[in-house]
C-alpha cells in the first residue's frame, strides 16, 4: 500500500490525501492474473460533512466530551452513490463497548437502503451502511463483564432493543414487541434519538448485550458475513428444527445466503437440493457445496421430477416470484421459509397449501443469543462464508456487481487497511 | 332394507346431471359389501360447501351424474365377515375418504387425507375398480370399515353429521399447529358452517376466542350462543387496528377470494394463519408480513380417519355438536341457493331416512 498527496482539479484545488491499494485482478477463467490499482480512500475534510475537522482529534483520539471522531463511507441520496463521510460516535456508556472496525460485508440489504428501495423502512441520509462488522475492542465501560481491550468483536443487525418484552427476554431481540435498533439507517430510542451508522467506518460503539464473540478459530474477514447472511438462514433452520440428520432440505437461490444455507445443511447431515435458475452454478454447487441435487428452476422436467421431495426449503430470492412454483417441490407437512423479502406481493393457492398441509413462513435473521451460538457452531464446523475482500473505495462498484450478482458470495470490505492514516489506532 | 339382493345394493338418491348443479332424483347400484365392508342405512347427511363447488363443476373436475354428501350418518345394516368394530344396529360415519393406499408414509401416519398416491373421495372420484364413488345424498351407502367412524351413543345422529367435515377440517389444524395449548388467542375468519365449529372446538379447548366477519349482524349470536369473547368486522379499519398484533392463531374459513394481509396483520410475532377454506384465485401476500415478525401461511384439509375418530369423542367430552337446520331431500335445491348466499344457520342436513321411506 501506498500513500501520497495529489491535487485535485475538480475538487477547486484542495489538497487529498489519497491512498492506494494493488490489489490482484481477480481471477477470471481463462485470463490471467494481473494487478489492477484501486484508489482506497479519500480522506478529504472538505468533501463532505458540516463538521469542521479539528486536528488532533484523529488517530482515534476522544474529543473531550468522550465522543469519537469517525470516518467511514455514507449514502447521500437515493442514488446511492457512496462517499467519505465524517461523524461522531457516542462516548462508552458503563455498558458500552467500542471496537476498531477491521472488516465489514456487504449485505444485499445495504444495496436496497442506500437506494430507498424499500416503502416499509425509508432510508434517511446520510447513510453509513453495513451490518455485518468485526473488529477488535478498544475500550470498554465500567460494567462491561465479557470484553476486554484486544478481544475479537462482531455486529449484526441488532444494535439495541427494549430488553424487557417477552421476545428480548427469550433473546428474540430481532422480533421486540416495542422496537428492535437497526445497526444503521434507524434512530435509536433508547439512548438519545440519534442516529445510527453502521459498518462501513473505522469504529463503533455497541452495547455489551449486542455485541458477539467472534471464535478464534474463525478467520475475521470471512466471519464478518455469519452476522447476517449465516444467521439469517440458520436461525429458521433451529426455529423450525430442520436440522433433524436425514430430512431433505432445498435452498432456492445461490447467493450468500443460499451459499451459507447449504453449508450449514451439510454439516447438520441434510440431504441438499440447490435450486437455481442458472445451471451454470451446478457444478460449484455439486462439488465445492456438496448439493446431493440440483435442479433448474426454469425446466419444467426437472422441477416435475423433484415434486414432493423436499421437507423444508429456504427461499432467498429477493426478486418477485410465485410460491406456487416452488410448493409442489415440497413433501406433506413440508415448510417453505422466506428469508429473501421481494417488494411486490406473494402469490400462493390454498389448494397447494392445504393438498399437503404446507406452509410458507418466514425469518428475520437471528437473536443474539442464537448468533453467539451459530458462531460457535461455525468454529467447530469450520464453517464461513466464501468472500472477496475489496477496499472501502471499492464500495460502489461493488455495489454495482452485487445488483448483478456478480460475486461469490460476499465482499467484505477491509476496512482498517482502508482507513485513512490519521484515523488509525495509535500503534 | 335387507342384503339378499344378492351381487349389488339398489340405492335411491339425488344426484346432478351437469353444471348447472340441479338435483334430481337418482337410482343406482352400490356393490355389495365385501368381507372388510359395512352396509349401512343412511339417515342424516350434512350439506358442505364443497358439495356446492362441484355440484357446480366450479373446480373443473366434476362427472356427472354426481351425487354429493360426505358428512354421513347411518345405521349398520349388514357387516363383512372380516370386520371387527362394527355390528349391525352400529351407529356409523363416513366422511371425505373412502380409501387410500394404506402403505405410503401420509396412510402410514394416519394422515390418510395426504395419502402420497391420492386418497378416494367418498363421491366425484375414482374408487379401486375404477367406478365413479356416490356420496351420502342417498338411503344407504357400503363403506369399508377402516374409513368408517362410531358416532358416540351420546352425540345425536343429526348433529354429528357436519363434525365429519366442517368439524374435523377445524379440529385438525387446531391440534396439529397445537393451538390449544396455553390459553392462546385465537380468530376465526368466516361464521359459516366451518367457522362456528371453530369458535365450539376453541372455547372448549379454553382459548380466548375472536371471530373476524363481514356482516356486522353476526356480533350478537357470535358472543351470546356460540361464546365468542371479542367481535371483528373486517370491513372496519379502526376495528381491524385496534386489533393489530393480538392474535396467535387465525382460521380462515373463506372460500371467496380475499386478501391475507388484513389478517396477517392481526397475527402477533410467530403467529400462523391457516386457510381451510379454497379460494379460486391465489392468495395474496406482503412478503415482509411473514418475514419481520416470522409469521406462517398454511393450509389444511380435513383429518385422517384417527383424528377424526379423537374429535368425535372430544365432542361427546365437550357436548359439541353442529348448530344445524333440518331440511327434507326435496329442499336441497333450495337449500343451495341459500347455502350460496351463506343463509343458514349453520349447516343443512338432510334427513335422508325420512326422505327416501316417504317417497
Ligand atoms: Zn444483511
Ligand atoms: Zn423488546
Ligand atoms: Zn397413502
Amino acid at each position: 500500500m501506498r500513500s501520497f498527496r495529489v491535487l485535485s482539479k475538480e475538487e477547486g484545488s484542495v489538497c487529498l490525501s489519497v491512498s492506494w491499494l494493488e490489489v490482484p485482478e481477480r481471477r477470471k477463467e481463462g485470463s490471467t492474473v494481473e494487478r489492477r490499482i484501486v484508489p482506497l480512500v479519500l480522506s478529504s475534510f472538505h468533501l463532505l460533512t458540516a463538521r469542521q475537522p479539528q486536528a488532533g482529534h484523529f488517530q482515534g483520539k476522544m474529543a473531550k466530551s468522550g465522543a469519537k471522531e469517525c470516518w467511514g463511507y455514507a449514502a447521500y441520496d437515493r442514488s446511492g452513490l457512496m462517499k467519505p463521510f465524517r461523524f461522531m460516535r457516542r462516548p462508552c456508556r458503563p455498558e458500552d463497548i467500542c471496537f476498531q472496525i477491521k472488516f465489514c460485508g456487504i449485505c444485499h440489504t445495504d444495496l436496497h437502503q442506500i437506494k430507498d428501495d424499500w416503502k416499509e423502512i425509508p432510508a434517511s441520509y446520510p447513510m453509513v451502511p453495513g451490518h455485518e462488522v468485526v473488529g477488535i475492542v478498544c475500550e470498554v465501560g465500567g460494567a462491561v463483564r465479557n470484553f476486554k481491550p484486544g478481544d475479537r468483536i462482531g455486529v449484526g443487525c441488532i444494535s439495541n432493543s427494549c430488553g424487557q418484552c417477552d421476545h428480548c427476554r427469550k433473546s428474540m431481540e430481532q422480533y421486540c414487541e416495542r422496537k428492535m435498533i437497526w445497526t444503521y439507517n434507524d434512530k435509536d430510542i433508547y439512548i438519545d434519538g440519534s442516529p445510527t451508522y453502521g459498518g462501513y467506518s473505522t469504529l463503533m460503539v455497541i452495547p455489551e448485550r449486542y455485541a458477539l464473540r467472534i471464535p478464534e478459530g474463525l478467520p475475521l474477514d470471512a466471519a464478518a458475513p455469519l452476522l447476517c447472511a449465516g444467521i439469517t438462514v440458520y436461525s429458521p433452520m433451529k426455529h423450525y428444527d430442520m436440522e433433524r440428520g436425514g430430512k431433505s432440505f432445498g435452498v432456492i437461490g445461490l447467493g450468500g445466503l443460499g451459499f451459507m444455507a447449504a453449508k450449514f445443511a451439510r454439516a447438520l447431515g441434510m440431504r441438499i437440493t440447490v435450486v437455481s435458475t442458472s445451471p451454470g452454478k451446478e457444478q460449484e454447487a455439486r462439488t465445492s457445496l456438496h448439493a446431493d441435487n440440483f435442479v433448474v428452476s426454469t425446466d419444467p422436467r426437472q422441477m416435475k421430477a423433484a415434486e414432493k421431495t423436499l421437507d423444508f426449503i429456504i427461499d432467498t430470492v429477493a426478486a418477485e416470484h410465485s410460491m406456487d412454483q416452488y410448493l409442489p417441490l415440497l413433501k406433506t407437512n413440508g415448510k417453505i421459509i422466506l428469508v429473501g423479502i421481494p417488494a411486490k406481493p406473494l402469490e400462493c393457492s390454498a389448494l397447494s397449501l392445504h393438498s399437503a398441509r404446507r406452509c410458507v413462513g418466514g425469518s428475520l435473521i437471528g437473536g443474539i443469543r442464537e448468533t453467539q451460538e451459530m458462531l460457535d457452531f461455525c468454529a467447530r464446523h469450520h464453517i464461513f462464508c466464501k468472500i472477496e475482500r475489496i477496499p472501502i473505495s471499492y464500495v460502489n462498484e461493488a455495489m454495482v456487481r452485487l445488483a448483478k450478482s456478480d460475486v461469490k458470495y460476499r465482499f467484505v470490505i477491509d476496512v482498517a487497511a482502508s482507513t485513512p492514516p490519521e484515523f488509525r489506532p495509535i500503534q | 332394507m335387507s342384503s339378499a339382493l344378492g351381487h349389488e345394493k339398489k340405492c335411491r338418491g339425488y344426484a346432478a346431471r351437469e353444471a348447472s348443479g340441479h338435483l334430481s332424483p337418482f337410482e343406482f347400484t352400490r356393490s355389495a359389501p365385501g368381507s372388510k365392508d359395512v352396509g349401512f342405512r343412511v339417515c342424516f347427511c350434512g350439506i358442505c360447501h364443497t358439495d356446492l363447488h362441484q355440484i357446480r363443476s366450479e373446480w373443473g373436475s366434476s362427472v356427472y351424474p354426481m351425487v354429493p354428501g360426505h358428512e354421513i350418518v347411518g345405521i349398520v345394516d349388514e357387516v363383512g365377515s372380516e370386520v371387527s368394530r362394527f355390528r349391525p344396529g352400529d351407529r356409523v360415519g363416513v366422511g371425505c375418504i373412502v380409501n387410500s393406499c394404506r402403505e405410503c408414509n401420509a396412510c402410514k401416519r394416519k394422515s390418510e387425507q395426504y395419502c402420497h398416491r391420492g386418497a378416494t373421495f367418498t363421491y366425484n372420484s375414482t374408487d379401486r375398480e375404477g367406478t365413479i364413488t356416490y356420496g351420502g345424498y342417498s338411503d344407504y351407502m357400503v363403506v369399508s370399515e377402516d374409513y368408517a367412524f362410531k358416532i358416540p351413543e351420546n352425540l345425536p345422529l343429526d348433529g354429528a353429521a357436519p363434525l365429519l367435515v366442517a368439524g374435523v377440517t377445524v379440529y385438525s389444524p387446531i391440534k396439529y399447529y397445537q393451538m390449544e395449548s396455553g390459553g392462546r388467542n385465537f380468530g376465526v375468519v368466516g361464521l359459516g358452517g366451518v367457522g362456528h365449529m371453530a369458535v365450539k372446538f376453541a372455547k372448549a379447548m379454553g382459548m380466548h376466542v375472536t371471530v373476524i366477519s363481514t356482516s356486522p349482524s353476526k356480533e350478537e349470536e357470535a358472543k351470546k350462543s356460540l361464546g365468542a369473547d371479542q367481535f371483528l368486522v373486517s370491513r372496519d379499519e379502526a376495528q381491524m387496528k385496534e386489533a393489530k398484533g393480538t392474535l396467535d392463531f387465525i382460521i380462515d374459513t373463506v372460500s371467496a377470494p380475499h386478501p391475507a394481509d388484513l389478517y396477517l396483520d392481526l397475527l402477533s410475532a410467530n403467529g400462523k394463519l391457516i386457510l381451510v377454506g379454497v379460494p379460486p384465485e391465489p392468495m395474496q401476500f406482503k412478503p415482509r408480513a411473514l418475514v419481520s415478525e416470522r409469521k406462517t401461511i398454511g393450509g389444511s384439509m380435513v383429518g385422517g380417519m384417527e383424528e377424526t375418530q379423537e374429535m368425535l369423542d372430544f365432542c361427546v367430552k365437550h357436548n359439541i355438536v353442529c348448530e344445524i337446520e333440518k331440511i327434507n331431500m326435496d329442499y336441497v335445491n333450495t337449500a343451495m341457493e341459500r347455502l350460496a348466499k351463506g343463509d343458514v344457520h349453520y349447516r343443512f342436513v338432510i334427513d335422508c331416512e325420512n326422505s327416501f321411506r316417504a317417497s
